[in-house]
Formats: C-alpha cells, sequence, structure tokens
C-alpha cells in the first residue's frame, strides 16, 4: 500500500502548477537528496550487519569446526566449547520451561478475558505497567535480585536453577506480550462462531483460538528464546562464571552436580564465557576461542530468527491449508 | 520487535465480551499467570529498594552525599565518601551522545521502512533488525575492543580542533590517549539501540492513516515534504516513545559499556576520555566487595538508581501516550 | 597464624605419607612421589601480611589427605582461580573412582568470602585476609587456608622502550600522578596512561599497601579502570604508554607475556623464585576459606592444595610459589 502511494510521490512533482519554478526544483532536489539519505540509513544497517559477520566468519574460520564445537575446553591448545554450548541450551530450556507456559497462559488473559473498565480494567493498568515495567529493568538489575533472591537467601548457590529463574523473571513479559499479540491476531470470526456454536468460552479459547495462533506463539517462543541465549548479565550474577571440564552425558543423577542435566549445578553458559575468557582467560587461544565462541552465537541468532520466521510461514499455510 | 508498542495502544475489543461475567477456573489460571507479572515486578522493588536504602538506613550516609562527585567508598580511606555523581553523570552523557547518533539514523532507517523502501528491500531490513536485536552484549563489546577502540586511538591520536573557517578554533577536544572512552562508550550503544528506536518509530509512522499522505500529496508537495510537515509532526509522540524505549536500553546497558569506556570513577571531562557509568561500576566493584560492606550497599544504592531511571522512563513513556491519546 | 601454620605443618605431613594410599584402585597422584614432602615440614611460608588470625583454628585431629567423594562449589578471586581450577582437574584426575565433583567459580575475592559467609559456597577464594574485609563477627566464623603465594608484576605496552626497571620511587611518582611521561624514568617520550584494578580488588590493595605505601593513586579522565586480568592486558596491549598491574599466572602465559614489556621492581626480577626467597616484594598469600572446620570433600580438596602433587608441581607450573616446600 504505501509502496504503492510512494512510487505516486516520487514523480508528479513539475506537473503540479504550484511547484513550478526555482522553488520547485529546489524542492524536488531536496526530495531526491531525502531518498537518498533514507535509503543509505537501510543500506549503513545492512553494511553494518553484514561487515560483523564477515568478520566473524573470518575470525572464525579456522577456529570452528566439529571439534571445536563439540569438545572440551582445554588450558594447552584451541580445545573446544561443548559444555558451555550445551549449557546455553540447557539454560534455554530451563527459563522456556516456566516462561513459555506461564507466558501463554497470561497472553490468554490480556487477549481474552483482559478488561478495560472497572476494577478488572486497574487490574488489566497494572498488569501492563508491570510487564512494561520488567521489560525496562537493565538486566544487570535483574542478576543482582537473582543473586540476593536465589543464590544467598534461597541458598541455591551460583546453579543453573538461580539463572534460570533470573532469566525467567527477564523474559516472561516478552513472552506473554507476543502470546497476546498471537492471539489477538486471530480473527473474531472465529471466535464468534464457535461461541455460536454453543460452546463455552475456555472451549473456544482451547479448541478455536490456541490452535489458530499456533504460528504466532511459536515466532514468539523462538525469538523470546534468541534473547535469552545471549544474555550475560543476569547470569553473571546467578548461574556462576566457571569452566566446566567434560560433562557425562550418561549421569542422569539430577541431584548430582556432575551430572549435565541436573539444575542444581553451576552453569557457565556461552556467553558468560566469552566475558569470562576476555577477564580471566587463559592460553594462547584465548582470543581465537572467542571469536569462535561469538560465531556461534551470531550464527544461533541467526538460526532462531530465520527459523522463527519459516515456521511461522509453513505452520500459518498449513494451519489455513487446513 | 512490532510488539513494542502494540501494548500502549490496546485495542477496545473487550466491550463486545460483556456478557462473560462468570469467572471460571480457567480464567483464574490466566489471572494469575498475568498477574504474576505484578508479583515480580513487587519482589524486585522490595529487594533492589531494600537493599539500595541500605546505604543510609544501615551505615548512616546522608542522602545528600551520594549527589557529590567524591566516590571514596574504602572505609580505611581518610575521607569516605559515596559522591555517586560521576556514575549517574556518566550514565545520563554516555547514554545522551548515543541518543544524539542513533536517533537520526534510526528515525531515517524507520521512514525508509514506512515510506521509501519497496517491499523487497523491507524484506531484507526489517530481519536484519531482528538479527541486530539477538546479537548479545558480550559480543558488541568484545567487537568494540578488538575494532572500535584500537581505531579510536590510532586515528584519533592528537588533539581535534573543531571550528569555523573565519571564527577560528571553537572546541579543542583532546586527543584519544586511549581508545577506551566516553565517544567508544556511545558509539557501541548507538548501534544497539537502534533497531529499539526504529522499530517503535516505524509502527507510530505505519499508525498514520494513509488518507494523510494522500492528501498531503494531492496538494502537489514531494514525498520529503510531507515526511517533514506531515508524517513527522502526526508520529512524532510515537518517535519520543521510541527515543524514551532507547535511552532506558543504553542506560541499563552493562556489559557492552563497561568493556569500552574504561570505567575512570571521575566526572566526564572529555568525549575522548574515559567515564565510567552505574552499571559498569556495578560490574566492576560487585565482585570485589562482600555483602552488607557499605561500599557495596553503595552499588545496591547504584541499582535503585537505575531502577528508578527505568520505572522514571515507563511512567514517561505511558503520559506521552496518553497525552497523543487524549489529542 | 601460628596455629594455623602448625596445622599446615601436620596435615602435610600427614598427606605426604597417605597420598600414596589413595583409593586403592586409583593411579597413585601422578606427581607426587611418596616420600618427597616428608623432608622438612616447613613452619611458616613468608607472610607479610598479617594472616588471618582465624580464631576457631584449633589443631584437630590431624586430618589426613585421601581421595573422598563428594561435591563442593569453590568460588571467588581471579588470582588464585588459575591454580584452583587446574588442582581441582587433578585431583579429579587423582582421585578417579571417588566421584568427586568440585566447580571453581570465579567472581571476586569479594564474592568468593561473602558467599561462603552466605553459606552458598563450600570454600571462597580470595586476595585478602577476610578480616580485611568481613565485619569481624562473619570472618570469625571463617577458617583460613593459606595455599600459595602469588606475585604480581608491574607490565607495560610494548612501545615503552628504555624502560625495564621502576623503582618503589619510580612506582610512586607515577601512580600518583607526579610523573606523567616515560621520559623522566628513562624512557621514550611517551605520556604515561595508568590502567588500575578497581578500588576494590586484592590486587589493587595489595599493590597500594606494598609498593605506594597508601599513597593515594591519581585519578581523572586520562585514567583506565579494567576489571581483571584479562581486560587489563587487553587494555594495555591496545593504548600507547600505558602501564598497569597483573599476576604473574597471566603475565606468564603465552597469550599475553610476548605483548607486554614486565618491568623490574627496585632492581629484582619479578621471578617465582625471587617471591619465594622474599627478595621480590609484590607479593602475598593466597587464601582459601572455609566456613566454620572443614569435613568431608572440602577438607580433603583443602588438604589435597597442600600436597607434593599441587605445591610441587602444578604451583610453580602456573608461576605461584608454594607454601610447602
Amino acid at each position: 500500500m504505501t509502496a504503492v502511494a510512494s512510487r505516486a510521490a516520487g514523480g508528479p512533482g513539475d506537473s503540479k502548477p504550484s511547484l513550478k519554478g526555482k522553488a520547485a526544483r529546489g524542492s524536488i532536489l531536496a526530495d531526491k537528496a531525502a531518498t537518498v539519505v533514507l535509503w543509505g540509513t537501510g543500506v549503513l544497517v545492512l553494511a553494518i550487519l553484514g561487515g560483523i559477520i564477515v568478520h566473524f566468519a573470518m575470525a572464525a574460520w579456522g577456529v570452528v569446526s566439529l571439534n571445536f564445537v563439540f569438545g572440551d575446553p582445554s588450558d594447552t591448545n584451541l580445545g573446544g566449547v561443548f559444555p558451555v554450548l550445551w549449557n546455553s541450551i540447557y539454560m534455554l530450556g530451563l527459563t522456556m520451561l516456566i516462561a513459555v507456559p506461564v507466558g501463554i497462559l497470561g497472553g490468554i488473559y490480556m487477549a481474552e478475558y483482559a478488561r478495560e473498565t472497572g476494577i478488572l480494567g486497574k487490574l488489566t493498568t497494572t498488569i501492563r505497567f508491570a510487564e512494561e515495567a520488567i521489560s525496562s529493568v537493565p538486566s544487570i538489575v535483574v542478576g543482582l535480585f537473582g543473586l540476593i533472591l536465589f543464590v544467598d537467601n534461597f541458598k541455591w548457590g551460583f546453579t543453573a536453577l538461580s539463572g534460570a529463574l533470573a532469566l525467567t523473571f527477564f523474559n516472561l513479559p516478552l513472552m506473554t506480550r507476543l502470546a497476546e499479540q498471537a492471539l489477538r491476531a486471530v480473527p473474531q470470526d472465529e471466535r464468534s462462531a464457535s461461541l455460536a456454536l454453543g460452546a463455552t468460552k475456555w472451549q473456544t479459547i482451547r479448541h478455536v483460538v490456541l490452535p489458530l495462533a499456533i504460528p504466532g506463539l511459536i515466532t514468539g517462543v523462538i525469538l523470546t528464546a534468541g534473547r535469552v541465549f545471549g544474555e550475560a548479565a543476569v547470569l553473571l550474577f546467578t548461574s556462576g562464571i566457571g569452566t566446566p571440564a567434560h560433562y557425562n552425558f550418561m549421569n542422569f543423577d539430577l541431584t548430582s552436580p556432575a551430572s549435565p542435566w541436573s539444575p542444581l549445578r553451576p552453569a557457565t553458559t556461552l556467553s558468560v564465557y566469552i566475558w569470562k575468557l576476555n577477564s580471566e582467560g587463559l592460553g594462547a587461544f584465548k582470543n581465537q576461542i572467542v571469536d569462535g565462541s561469538a560465531a556461534i552465537l551470531i550464527s544461533m541468532v541467526l538460526i532462531f530468527n530465520l527459523g522463527a520466521r519459516l515456521l511461522g510461514r509453513v505452520l500459518s499455510r498449513r494451519l489455513t491449508a487446513a | 520487535m512490532a510488539q513494542m508498542t502494540t501494548a500502549y495502544h490496546a485495542p477496545g475489543l473487550r466491550a463486545k465480551r460483556s456478557f462473560m461475567n462468570r469467572i471460571d477456573a480457567p480464567q483464574i489460571v490466566v489471572l494469575a499467570a498475568a498477574a504474576s507479572m505484578i508479583f515480580i515486578v513487587a519482589l524486585l522493588l522490595a529487594f533492589i529498594a531494600w537493599q539500595g536504602i541500605q546505604l543510609f538506613v544501615k551505615d548512616g550516609v546522608p542522602v545528600s552525599q551520594i549527589f557529590s562527585s567524591t566516590w571514596q567508598p574504602d572505609m580505611t580511606s581518610p575521607n569516605v565518601s559515596f559522591g555517586l555523581l560521576p556514575f549517574i553523570a556518566g550514565t545520563v552523557f554516555v547514554t545522551v551522545v548515543a541518543l544524539l547518533i542513533s536517533t537520526p539514523v534510526s528515525v531515517g532507517l524507520a521512514l525508509f521502512l514506512s515510506e521509501v523502501a519497496p517491499q523487497w528491500a523491507r524484506a531484507i531490513v526489517q530481519p536484519a533488525l531482528e538479527i541486530f536485536v539477538g546479537i548479545p552484549s558480550v559480543v558488541w563489546g568484545w567487537l568494540g575492543i578488538t575494532i572500535l577502540v584500537p581505531f579510536l586511538s590510532s586515528t584519533f591520536g592528537s588533539d581535534i580542533n573543531l571550528g569555523l573557517p573565519v571564527v577560528g578554533t571553537l572546541i579543542t577536544i583532546p586527543g584519544f590517549l586511549t581508545g577506551f572512552s566516553w565517544l567508544a562508550g556511545s558509539l557501541v550503544l548507538s548501534i544497539m539501540i537502534v533497531p529499539t528506536i526504529t522499530s517503535v518509530s516505524y509502527d507510530a509512522f505505519r499508525a498514520i492513516p494513509q488518507e494523510l499522505r494522500t492528501g498531503s500529496l494531492a496538494l502537489g508537495t514531494t514525498r520529503w515534504q510531507t515526511i517533514r510537515h506531515v508524517l513527522i509532526p502526526s508520529a512524532l509522540t510515537g518517535v519520543l516513545t521510541a527515543v524514551v524505549l532507547g535511552m532506558t536500553r543504553a542506560a541499563g546497558e552493562a556489559l557492552a559499556v563497561q568493556m569500552v569506556i574504561g570505567n575512570s570513577p571521575s566526572m566526564p571531562a572529555a568525549i575522548s576520555q574515559p567515564v565510567t557509568t552505574l552499571t559498569s561500576q556495578i560490574t566492576l566493584d560487585m565482585g570485589n566487595t562482600v555483602f552488607g560492606e557499605p561500599w557495596q550497599d553503595a552499588l545496591w544504592t547504584m541499582s535503585l538508581v537505575l531502577l528508578i531511571i527505568s520505572i522514571t522512563s515507563v511512567v514517561l513513556v505511558r503520559l506521552i501516550n496518553k497525552r497523543r491519546m487524549g489529542a | 597464624m601460628l596455629n594455623g601454620t602448625r596445622r599446615f605443618g601436620a596435615m602435610i605431613i600427614a598427606a605426604a605419607i597417605v597420598v600414596g594410599a589413595c583409593s586403592s584402585a586409583a593411579a597413585t597422584p601422578t606427581a607426587a612421589p611418596t616420600d618427597a614432602p616428608t623432608a622438612a615440614p616447613t613452619t611458616a611460608p613468608a607472610t607479610d601480611t598479617p594472616a588471618a588470625g582465624s580464631p576457631t583454628v584449633a589443631p584437630t585431629s590431624a586430618a589426613t589427605f585421601k581421595c573422598t567423594g563428594g561435591s563442593i562449589t569453590v568460588a571467588g578471586s581471579t588470582a588464585l582461580q588459575p591454580l584452583v581450577d587446574a588442582a581441582a582437574k587433578q585431583y579429579v584426575k587423582d582421585c578417579p573412582t571417588s566421584g568427586a565433583v568440585i566447580t571453581v567459580n570465579g567472581g571476586g575475592s569479594g564474592t568468593g568470602l561473602s558467599q561462603v559467609s552466605a553459606g552458598s559456597v563450600n570454600i571462597g577464594d580470595s586476595d585478602v585476609t577476610a578480616e580485611s574485609k568481613l565485619q569481624p563477627a562473619d570472618a570469625a566464623k571463617l577458617v583460613d587456608h593459606i595455599v600459595a603465594r602469588q606475585g604480581w608484576i608491574v607490565v607495560t605496552n610494548k612501545d615503552v622502550t628504555g624502560v625495564t626497571n621502576l623503582t618503589t620511587q619510580q612506582n610512586i611518582d607515577i601512580w600518583t600522578g607526579k610523573i606523567t611521561n616515560w621520559k623522566d624514568v628513562g624512557g621514550v617520550d611517551m605520556k604515561i596512561v595508568l590502567v588500575f584494578r578497581p578500588a576494590s580488588s586484592g590486587t589493587r590493595a595489595t599493590f597500594k599497601k606494598l609498593v605506594l605505601g597508601n599513597a593515594t593513586e591519581a585519578t581523572g579522565g586520562q585514567t583506565l579502570t579494567e576489571d581483571s586480568n584479562g581486560a587489563v592486558t587487553t587494555a594495555v596491549t591496545k593504548t600507547n604508554g600505558a602501564v598497569s598491574v597483573i599476576g604473574f599466572a597471566y603475565y606468564n602465559d603465552p597469550a599475553n607475556k610476548p605483548l607486554l614489556n614486565g618491568l623490574q621492581l627496585d632492581g629484582v626480577d619479578a621471578t617465582v623464585a625471587n617471591m619465594a626467597s622474599g627478595t621480590y616484594k609484590l607479593a602475598a598469600d593466597g587464601h582459601m576459606y572455609s566456613n566454620g572446620q572443614p569435613d568431608g570433600l572440602t577438607q580433603m580438596f583443602l588438604l589435597y592444595m597442600l600436597t607434593p602433587a599441587v605445591q610441587g608441581t602444578l604451583i610453580p607450573s602456573l608461576s605461584y610459589a608454594p607454601v610447602v616446600k
């Protein structure tokens, strides 16, 4: 729609009488210049992103290999990052385990039940305010909050659980908001039809609205996941800064801190590992490991984003076709 | 990204459903899930506020002292002083310069996306922006250290004179003795907040009715004139919201900034020199201080200040939008 | 303090005797010839810091090191972290059947002391004594275990040529801002950029006390502060004329050494040997604190830190000095 309007706006300047003469030429020139500048901003962003990707692709060349991704860290040679990469994935899973259901349920309330007037309207306003407030709280403050609540008060120490809960607090508003949007995007007619057939409100939500909202919900989950994956400031104070040596994945004893499946163990993630290497790293390969880790992080972000788009598209096509 | 503003002007779809007055079990569950955020905020405020006031309550530091510029938290030093002004000023200055760099670019980008870009260009730039959001702050910091910092010190090593041909030198910026500087921090931040400002301004431009554009263009104005005289004024509150949200993000960013600004705990003097911020000082000192010592209490006070800044900005955004709704 | 060291003496003898008898099936600790350390239970490591007068130090039954399972978390000092990290890995290697899990976190000396005090971790590492940081009542609950001597070296950017040594007085003049150009200490004509550790850090406190004589350091817009050895190294290598202080373990690391000029202090080379003999003065004890008398794996790991496997082999290889000869 805009594209049409804009294209129309490009040309017709001098055909209009009011724009004849010097002033007109001046404003057309200004218009051309503005167009160039605005295109420039788009090019700039792409150039910076392209530059970053090329930079890390070059820096990671010769560093990132299967051995690097799936190997254990080493002091003396390049080693690998698998334990910290695992921790990133594990923390992501643990965080989403809580954030996704709570976020979707909260989204259902905000999209389907929330009132805008009366006492419940006040409540809605308060929830929205809380949502915006948590979103705006600096991640380091959330980390400190996790430190004092989970690490110290609950005496959980620096554990994956402390970190994941702090991350959940941090990301719940985003998940709720994305879920609300996904649900709102479902056409009102679908609801009316279901209600007209005698379904209760909850039946309508469960069997009509939620299935239709799935593509949007999945996009929301993946976008939230991308943010969790790269977060470091929250985890610096909650899940520990160390170098795990080797994980035995056959150890399923969830109470053992040696088990990579246990939530009650310190878990240094990939982002925190970059921070740690930059602050306390040792060994001749330190910088290569940082470059390699950063390349992996950026690749994951790319995968998350493209994945969210593709999956959303595929799912919505399948669902609308059905 | 586009979700950022929708929360502020939720459509009034509710009216239709007034017959659903019964409160059923699912409703209580979903309400609890949504209300959990109120609980989280209350908990967060309570804990940070409680810790943040310990400096005054337990350590007996007068509240006025935090507005002094002397940061001397070591209890063994002769003149102990918990002046937070260098950190507050650092946060404000670094953020302001970042906004000055980022706002024109981001608003330009939003205009590009909503008014100029053909479909294919939008299909490339919008995902690119989302990837921007996802790049972790430690990666930005690492890029700052490896690329920006050496570039600044090697390129602008000697004093820089800014002036006009006839008037002569107006300002002299001391050269970058080191690339770790206020400017480095602002530049890194300015890139990091581009997606925030862009997406929120974009929403504001998209929300302008198409008739305003066609009406203006029908009068024979150029596209740029339409943008300047019609679109920007009508989207002003939205753009303002975008800037406030960008500001919040910039003021709260910790690791990327800490890695590049040099962390000198004194009042900001020049854009080419190291400064410090609230977040970077917390990062520096938290691990070295022990729980309950006045020094760490001062760090909790800094987090309280950060919390107040972010809550204030949320209120500010609400006020801006209320005015827009009213107008 | 005397109490403490006597206890360590006792422990180490015991440790040396039992170390061979470690978990039967397991290979004997690689670098621990069983007879070596029985020679001389050295009394006191050269400590110039008034080491923790840990009040709870009562030589309990002379504990002996034996491979023990369990899981503990250690957190704190980044200066000690390379050593503790390596020792933890070696412990697991030496006691393969024990199933012991020792997790080592950094975080800084303050974190170590706070967390061990709060009971969130089993051992808190620190560059400074608990008494200098914690409330007396909290400090009294902690038991100090001095496991190594650590040294620091003054380093500069590679472009600072002509300077190989700084005297204590020159250091004072430089770090208080009296001397601002390298040519005034015999080097090239180049501005000095000071790169500090945070005022709260153990490294900064030790340097201030041992070299600067508690003189007040320069502040202001031309100084940098970086929060760790790694970040300091990066800042020094990327800033012309920069000077800072880093731990031996980090200086001697292959990643850092080629990028830095290491300076003598008062004409004394910054080497482990000179630190051990006491001629190099910028050195201090590395502390590992337990909350009360340690038991289980906590106790065994602390004992293990004093076995020849750690003191004789690991410590010198990581540029620390042993406290048990």
